[in-house]
């Protein structure tokens, strides 16, 4: 098993035609997602790459059965493309697009609130990929592995990282998730470790946690409340200065809160085992098992 | 992005926000008339003559005079314009004045303060007032979180009356004082909503004995993402506050921090990139930079990268740590190939390539014959360079 996606996701992908819509859904088919039809406004009733294309978003899962969409739709247009997804009530939406203003997404997360048929993992995110089942965003394929392992993280490539790690240690994935660098987002570490705990294919999770904001924080609380599964973590910006955004607009050490040290202890006390060596992510997952 | 007081005031102005009388001087040849207008204007000789730059703690560190007259105004500014401003946000190294903001003097009763944030916890629009104005706002939350009136706001009716009143009302703001500060708070939230704000702070927020409310300061921030919807708020710009490397940065869309270690790194993406600051430190280094070169870096934008991180004589050595996934590995390979032989390299190089056509790239490394030292992951090419930069 897994969480979210897997062998039965049928996916719709919202800016199929532009440059980055086209190639990741090329990786996806390739990878063996089952890509079921793309949308872009103007080109409705065409195919793309043999995938058939509508209008909307909500003629497009009327006609194919979508139950997952994806967004690689420019930063001016994503927040609309998100609203058209929730209005279309699929289950899942996948937000790659980096760079939505955050008030843009101010609205969008009052529309999420209130409703209870959408997920949305994103902004500015790298998606999430069920090994071996189901890759729907930007994440190389070959890296992962079949799996007990859940990953959830705020950043790309360093998610990237930790799979590696894992698979070169022989632990593969059950689903890896990437929730993205932006301030205001959908899905947060909070409902990822609650889907992880609930699975039970999933045996342990490994997080990947940055400076700025207090979702770590608020993931441990869980974790020592909630969890009976091990949680392994580390945290990236223990060098950052304050004051600067390091590039995730996310990123940022203000008011003296949001800092490395401070989400380290906290986890550390709800009885998250922490590494402060990002290469021994791998390591540290391993030894909680 | 940030702006100075006098933009933010001028930009509040526009959306009724009220503020003090006041001129931008660029020059101190203009002192003389801005004074002169200003008195002229308010009937008053005193005025205050305040230093522009973007960091806050101007007053404590001498940056912000009240004078009493017109030579007396001519002497400050003289005494201000140029100074090396020192205050806890411009680090021990200072910031140059080179603008000043005369102002007219304000009969002061009460020093409140206000802002507005993202907040992110709830993915609102928060709004936070306090009786405390002029302290340091992080300080008054530690000690006195009670003394932090908060109202969020629901994006779909927007900052309602009720809430301005509210704040008002928690201020000890009453009557006539009351609306004032009412019609001022929904001022403010339509400049920052019209704006693409991503913080707006007015800290001191004053009333004067007449009973007026006005913005005795503005900290104005706009949210890089939504910058493309204000193409006239580019030429807010001063690059003179900006780091010279990071602005030449941004001329290739990389994500560039100065810091003040010894290794340059070049990694892509932000939490890697942040992770490989980490991990040098951890092996007893420090990073001079952080540096995400992004995912759809080309050869251009690492050769880029590349001679921003060796402009910095402080840099003893090079760490280049790239994860490719959508970025191929030889891609990044060709272009610090064509770097190191573009701009030279006098310092050790250790790169760490994994993920997509890894073999390829560093096979392009190796026949480059060039002093590339070769790391076979992050903890390994980490304590590396810390050795080869001792």
């Amino acid at each position: 098993m897994s969480v979210l996606v897997d062998k039965n996701t049928r996916l719709l992908v919202q800016g199929i035609s532009g440059k980055t819509g086209a190639f990741h859904t090329a990786q996806a088919k390739e990878y063996g997602t089952n890509v079921v039809a793309g949308v872009t406004p103007g080109k409705g009733g065409t195919t793309f790459e043999g995938t058939p294309v509508f209008d909307t978003v909500a003629e497009a899962v009327a006609k194919t059965g979508a139950n997952a969409s994806v967004i690689y739709v420019p930063p001016p247009y994503a927040a609309d493309a998100i609203l058209e997804a929730i209005a279309a009530e699929l289950p899942l939406v996948v937000c790659i697009t980096e760079g939505i203003p955050t008030l843009d997404m101010v609205q969008v997360k009052r529309v999420l609130e209130s409703q209870n048929k959408t997920r949305l993992i994103g902004p500015n995110c790298p998606g999430i990929i069920s090994p071996g089942k189901c890759k729907i965003g930007i994440m190389p394929g070959y890296i992962h592995k079949e799996g007990h392992i859940g990953l959830v993280s705020r950043s790309g490539t360093l998610t990237y990282e930790g799979v590696h790690q894992l698979t070169a240690l022989g632990l593969g994935q059950s689903t890896a998730i990437g929730i993205g660098g932006d301030p205001v987002k959908g899905m947060d570490f909070i409902d990822a470790l609650a889907l992880f705990e609930a699975d039970p294919d999933t045996h342990a999770v490994l997080m990947m946690g940055e400076i700025g904001g207090d979702s770590e924080e608020k993931a441990a609380a869980f974790v020592k409340a909630k969890m009976k599964k091990p949680v392994a973590a580390f945290i990236a910006g223990q060098t950052a200065p304050p004051g600067k955004r390091m590039g995730h607009a996310g990123a940022i050490i203000s008011g003296g809160k949001g800092t490395a040290q401070e989400k380290l202890s906290v986890m550390e006390e709800c009885g998250i085992r922490v590494t402060r060596n990002p290469a021994e992510m791998g390591k540290l997952l391993k030894s909680v098992l | 992005m940030k702006i100075h007081e006098y933009q933010g005031k001028d930009l509040l102005k526009r959306y009724g926000v009220p503020v003090p009388i006041g001129r931008a001087v660029m020059d101190l040849g203009d002192v003389d008339g801005a004074v002169r207008e200003i008195q002229k204007e308010t009937g008053r000789d005193v005025v205050v003559v305040k230093a522009q730059i973007h960091a806050g703690g101007r007053g404590k560190g001498g940056g912000v005079k009240v004078a009493k007259n017109f030579v007396d105004a001519q002497e400050k500014a003289r005494a201000i314009f140029g100074m090396n401003l020192v205050t806890h946000q411009t680090g021990p190294e200072g910031k140059r004045v080179q603008r000043l903001l005369i102002e007219q003097g304000i009969d002061i009763a009460r020093e409140l303060y206000v802002g507005m944030v993202v907040d992110r916890g709830s993915g609102r629009v928060t709004m936070m007032a306090s009786t405390e104005g002029g302290m340091e706002i992080e300080e008054v939350a530690a000690k006195h979180p009670e003394k932090i009136l908060k109202q969020a706001i629901d994006p779909a009716v927007g900052f309602r009356p009720w809430q301005a009143r509210a704040l008002a009302y928690g201020l000890g703001l009453h009557g006539k004082e009351n609306a004032a500060a009412a019609k001022f708070l929904a001022a403010l939230y339509a400049a920052f909503l019209d704006l693409d704000c991503s913080l707006a702070e007015i800290n001191p927020l004053v009333v004067t004995k007449q009973g007026e409310v006005l913005a005795l300061d503005a900290k104005i921030n706009f949210d890089d993402n939504a910058v493309f919807r204000h193409p006239e708020l580019g030429a807010l710009r001063d690059l003179d506050e900006e780091d010279p490397s990071e602005t030449a940065a941004k001329e290739f869309d990389l994500s560039f921090i100065k810091l003040d270690g010894t290794i340059g790194c070049m990694v892509n993406g932000a939490g890697l990139a942040m992770a490989t600051m980490d991990i040098i430190k951890f092996y007893g280094g420090s990073p001079a930079n952080f540096l995400d070169v992004g995912g759809g870096a080309t050869a251009e934008k690492v050769t880029a990268a590349f001679k921003i991180i060796t402009r910095d004589r402080a840099v003893k050595g090079i760490f280049i740590n790239i994860f490719g996934g959508i970025m191929k590995c030889d891609t990044i390979a060709t272009g610090v190939v064509t770097a190191v032989k573009e701009v030279g390299l006098k310092v050790p190089l250790v790169v760490r390539l994994e993920g997509t056509n890894v073999e390829l790239g560093r096979k392009i490394l190796k026949d480059s014959g060039l002093n590339v030292v070769a790391a076979t992951d992050m903890a390994d090419g980490a304590k590396k360079i810390v050795e080869l930069a001792k």
